[in-house]
């Protein structure tokens, strides 16, 4: 791919964000007329703001990357990202909203008065955090290894650098507009190019064989193989090899390579027949740390696909980043609509990946093969098109990806290190928020380097199991059950949130292998999320004695309607 | 094998926070090593343990500071049961023998009526009940008996009835210190309901004055000065609630400079430049007009011709931060600080120091007003109000657009 435009799109997207986020404000705000200036943030623009913030590198690259690896199984991911703000709105949204929290933690001390919940939930914001920092460094390491070749990490470790010193500086000040802005900046990243790959794919004949299994070559190609790895083969394949299979080398060879698993050495380039078989990769044994939650999903896909749905249905309430930017609402009303006007914008969004992963299985299927899948989206472009139109609309991309990886971790990072700077770090001040700042984003930089090649989409289910299994549980019966205790909701956050986080960390370090125990631990929530509640039910039961006095009085502030409680005490 | 290490490092992040937190909770000046003899060692076991007893009890008698307290008071007395009372029921009964609440509660009827101590032996059918005596000590405010501290013990001790009588004196100043919180609070709510009455008078003359010099030649204008005259004063003497949001609170100084510009016209300009995402903030009412009013009379204080208010409001992670800034006459510093230390009252008003301390008492010392200022340089108030904190709610309604 021809990184001469899309290196000065991505500096672009970062100058541009830094200058929104910098002078937004001041461009837009300063004026002597108050009306203009103290207009409230209405409904239309927190909702792109929120969306600028929540669309991260999974959504803008990773369900394509899934979608042309597994097949259509996985459009549940784009319905679980956008079906967690309907159990938003309809359960947290408004009374969040009017409980006056800023942060999770600040709900937790709101609701209950205990400073032990309060520091729990600080503990937990921070975990869910640094797991979805984790795929956007990924993410971004990704991209710049596509875009111009770079070692795997730079990316991350750019990404990182910018946030760091974009937040540390303050210049977030104007966050609502920038985020704003990233949202319609991601969805023109991602709009513009599918527009053009739908004509070129009309222009082809409009080939319907998509989702086809297994997906074949749609005409003669040559895969080079840059990390070694196995393949396993379920029928006989003729392919043309130079390089080294099963330890013998070929040069220019034509071989028939019989059924069974084959290992082929990086540097080997394989030249596939038109309308030839994509081989699988064998995942268990692919060189790689972790192997990818895919094989269970392949064994017990049923089981996978409810996991996925519970952790992104009652996930998307718990992530530290978007629950802060409803305190910009001016009433719980407000919150409602802003929530309805995000699934509107996000649903509109989520309608472009499952193009792009279709048409990558039509036009690029071996990225399967080498494993960099999530990088269909920058790669389509210039495989569809080329030339210099594709070349312009693969820096689009690339650009929105940046945008992605820009906004979601900024908005990450604030969140992290805004509870490590109150509730972890001994004395407050600007001084310490820089520091909090430079934590949050150290510990996931330094997990990328180490972990690797988890698919992004992927590791950012696993954030979303751990957030359902924590705050679902404690918002939720926070805001509906009055007979909620501190030591009820701090058992349920530890023995939910706490066991999905084991699993988590179990399933990152590849342990166990296979079979069910793998598949019960790499997709958590099911179990965690009914875990949680049980245990926060139990608990709570079990000390009557400790409901925070107050209780009748908070829950009536969390669900009048603030006029109402006005006139009420007037 | 990178792997199996990542996923390492992600369990033991936990386990190592985990251990971080036990070790806080669990440090206890037993560490000083060599430092003293054994009875030293005693006297700071015991003043410690008496010092993590005390800030519950500095919020008064409830039973949830009962609670908190009652198990370290039980080790510094080393009783096998410990109950602490208020003047109708057992607050909180720590160590075996729960069984006896009930007839405690007929025992004390007498110590607190009379405000001594006392020690009954306790009736009991349990054959293996440890707890047969019980030590009564009063606890007492001002000389009012607020209820009793209660040690039971398997023996009648004459040392006990002398400690629990020294542990109920020590309670007694920490809860008489939790009356002397109260009553600075009420005194400061006092001072709130004082600027509220004090806003006005010369506010009122000279806002009426501008009215009435505009009702011949400009009705118009006239009627609209009336009608935020209106709102200013609806505003400042609502009755509900001690926080508003600061969209309201700039809408009241919006009305207030509408009136202040209508009699200084060209002399004074604004600039506002204002974050939305701050805009529901919750903060003490009428905290920011003060500073406000301030910066108008600074401004146009001695010979300035013209006088510029810049107000901005920005969004600063968990906090937003206000800035009020006028370049007039400013204020020798060492005056300013004798102003805010109460020792000299200012020449108008109580303005600056019930800002700074009604901001301190809602959001702690670390809140307080942050001013910087020089003779002839103009003067910077920046205040910075937390998103969130435990108690602050806006009561009022928040403008709708």
């Amino acid at each position: 791919m021809n990184s001469s435009y899309a290196v000065p799109a991505v500096a672009l997207v970062v100058l541009a964000t830094i200058l929104v986020g910098a002078f937004g404000l001041r461009i837009s705000r300063t004026t002597s007329d108050f009306y203009v200036a103290s207009r409230t943030v209405g409904p239309r623009l927190n909702a792109a703001a929120i969306s600028g913030e929540y669309l991260s590198a999974a959504s803008f690259l990773g369900i394509a990357g899934l979608l042309l690896v597994q097949g259509p199984d996985m459009l549940w991911y784009p319905v679980g990202y956008t079906a967690g703000y309907l159990v938003l709105l309809l359960f947290v949204a408004a009374p969040l909203r009017r409980s006056g929290a800023y942060t999770l933690p600040d709900f937790a001390e709101a609701r209950l008065s205990s400073q032990a919940v309060r520091r729990l939930a600080g503990a937990f914001v921070v975990g869910t955090g640094w797991l979805y920092l984790l795929p956007q460094l990924q993410g971004a390491g990704l991209t710049l290894t596509v875009l111009t070749g770079a070692p795997d990490s730079l990316g991350g470790l750019i990404v990182a650098v910018v946030v760091v010193a974009i937040v540390a500086a303050g210049g977030m000040r104007s966050i609502t507009f920038v985020q704003a802005f990233q949202y319609w900046l991601k969805l023109t990243a991602l709009l513009v190019p599918a527009l053009f790959l739908i004509l070129a794919w009309q222009s082809d004949g409009a080939p319907r064989r998509a989702f086809d299994e297994p997906a074949t070559f749609r005409e003669q190609s040559v895969v080079r193989v840059d990390d070694t790895l196995k393949l396993k083969l379920d029928r006989p394949l003729p392919v043309t090899v130079s390089g080294t299979i099963d330890g013998r080398d070929h040069e220019e060879d034509k071989l028939e390579l019989p059924a069974g698993t084959h290992r082929i050495e990086a540097g080997t380039s394989l030249t596939f027949a038109k309308g030839a078989q994509v081989p699988e990769r064998d995942r268990s044994s692919g060189g790689g740390l972790s192997p990818s939650q895919a094989e269970s999903r392949g064994e017990r896909p049923l089981y996978a696909t409810y996991g996925l749905i519970l952790a992104t249905f009652l996930g998307t309430m718990g992530l530290p980043h978007v629950v802060v930017r409803f305190y910009t609402s001016p009433h719980g009303v407000a919150a409602r609509r802003t929530t309805v006007a995000v699934l509107g914008l996000i649903g509109a969004f989520y309608l472009l990946p499952p193009v792009y992963g279709a048409l990558g299985r039509l036009y690029a299927p071996e990225l399967t093969l080498t494993g960099d899948a999530d990088a269909a989206a920058l790669l389509l472009p210039d495989r569809m098109i080329g030339g210099l139109g594709g070349d312009l609309l693969g820096a689009l991309v690339a650009g929105g990806a940046f945008a992605a990886f820009l906004s979601t971790a900024s908005g990450l990072t604030m969140a992290v290190a805004g509870v490590l700077t109150q509730d972890v770090l001994p004395t407050r001040g600007v001084r310490h928020f820089r520091l909090g700042t430079v934590i949050a984003m150290a510990v996931p930089l330094a997990a990328s380097v180490l972990v690797g090649g988890l698919p992004v989409a992927d590791a950012v289910g696993l954030a979303f199991a751990v957030s359902a299994s924590s705050f679902c549980p404690l918002l939720v019966l926070g805001i509906w059950w009055r007979r909620l205790t501190p030591p009820g909701a701090a058992a349920g956050m530890l023995v939910g949130g706490g066991s999905a986080l084991l699993a988590v960390a179990a399933t990152m370090a590849g342990y166990p292998g296979s079979g069910a125990a793998h598949a019960l631990l790499a997709w958590p929530a099911l179990w965690s999320v009914p875990l949680g509640f049980l245990t926060m039910i139990l608990v709570s039961l079990a000390t009557p004695g400790r409901v925070p006095p107050g209780t009748a009085a908070i829950l009536a502030r969390f669900h009048l309607p603030e006029e109402l409680r006005a006139e009420a005490k007037a | 094998m990178s792997g199996f290490l990542a996923g390492l490092c992600v369990a033991i992040l936990p386990l190592l926070a985990a251990g971080f937190w036990l070790g806080r909770r669990t440090a206890r000046p037993q560490n000083l090593g060599d430092l003293g003899t054994p009875v030293e060692h005693a006297t700071f076991e015991t003043l410690h343990t008496a010092s993590l007893a005390a800030p519950p009890l500095r919020s008064g008698l409830t039973e949830e500071t009962a609670r908190k307290s009652a198990r370290r008071l039980r080790s510094l007395l080393g009783t096998d049961a410990l109950c602490l009372t208020d003047r109708k029921d057992v607050l909180v009964w720590d160590g075996v023998g729960d069984h006896h609440r009930t007839e405690i509660m007929e025992l004390l009827a007498g110590p607190l009526e009379s405000g001594r101590g006392e020690a009954f032996p306790l009736t009991c059918d349990a054959p293996d009940c440890p707890v047969r005596w019980a030590v009564v000590a009063p606890l007492t405010v001002d000389d009012r008996v607020h209820g009793a501290l209660v040690a039971c013990a398997p023996r009648e001790s004459a040392v006990l009835v002398r400690a629990a009588g020294e542990v109920a004196r020590w309670v007694s100043v920490q809860l008489e210190l939790a009356d002397l919180d109260q009553s600075r609070t009420r005194l400061i709510e006092a001072e709130i309901k004082a600027l509220r009455a004090q806003i006005s008078p010369h506010f009122i003359f000279n806002s009426l004055a501008v009215i009435a010099s505009f009702v011949r030649t400009d009705p118009e204008r006239a009627r609209e000065l009336l009608l935020e005259f209106a709102d200013f004063t609806r505003y400042s003497f609502r009755k509900h609630g001690d926080f508003t949001t600061l969209a309201d609170e700039l809408h009241a100084i919006d009305h207030y400079l509408a009136l202040v510009r209508a009699r200084f016209g060209d002399r004074l300009s604004v600039t506002l430049q204002i974050a939305p995402e701050v805009l529901p903030v919750a903060l003490p009412f009428l905290c920011l007009q003060p500073l406000v009013e301030n910066a108008v009379k600074h401004g146009l204080e001695g010979a300035a011709d013209k006088c510029h208010i810049q107000i901005t409001a920005q969004d600063a992670g968990a906090e937003a931060l206000v800035v009020i800034e006028d370049d007039g006459a400013g204020m020798d510093p060492v005056l300013l600080r004798r102003i805010l230390a109460g020792e000299v009252s200012p020449s108008g008003g109580i303005g600056l120091s019930n800002v700074d301390d009604r901001l301190r008492q809602v959001y702690g010392d670390d809140y307080g007003l942050v001013i910087e200022t020089a003779v002839g340089a103009g003067m910077k108030v920046t205040a910075r109000l937390p998103k969130y904190q435990p108690g602050v709610h806006s009561a009022g309604r928040l403008t709708r657009e």
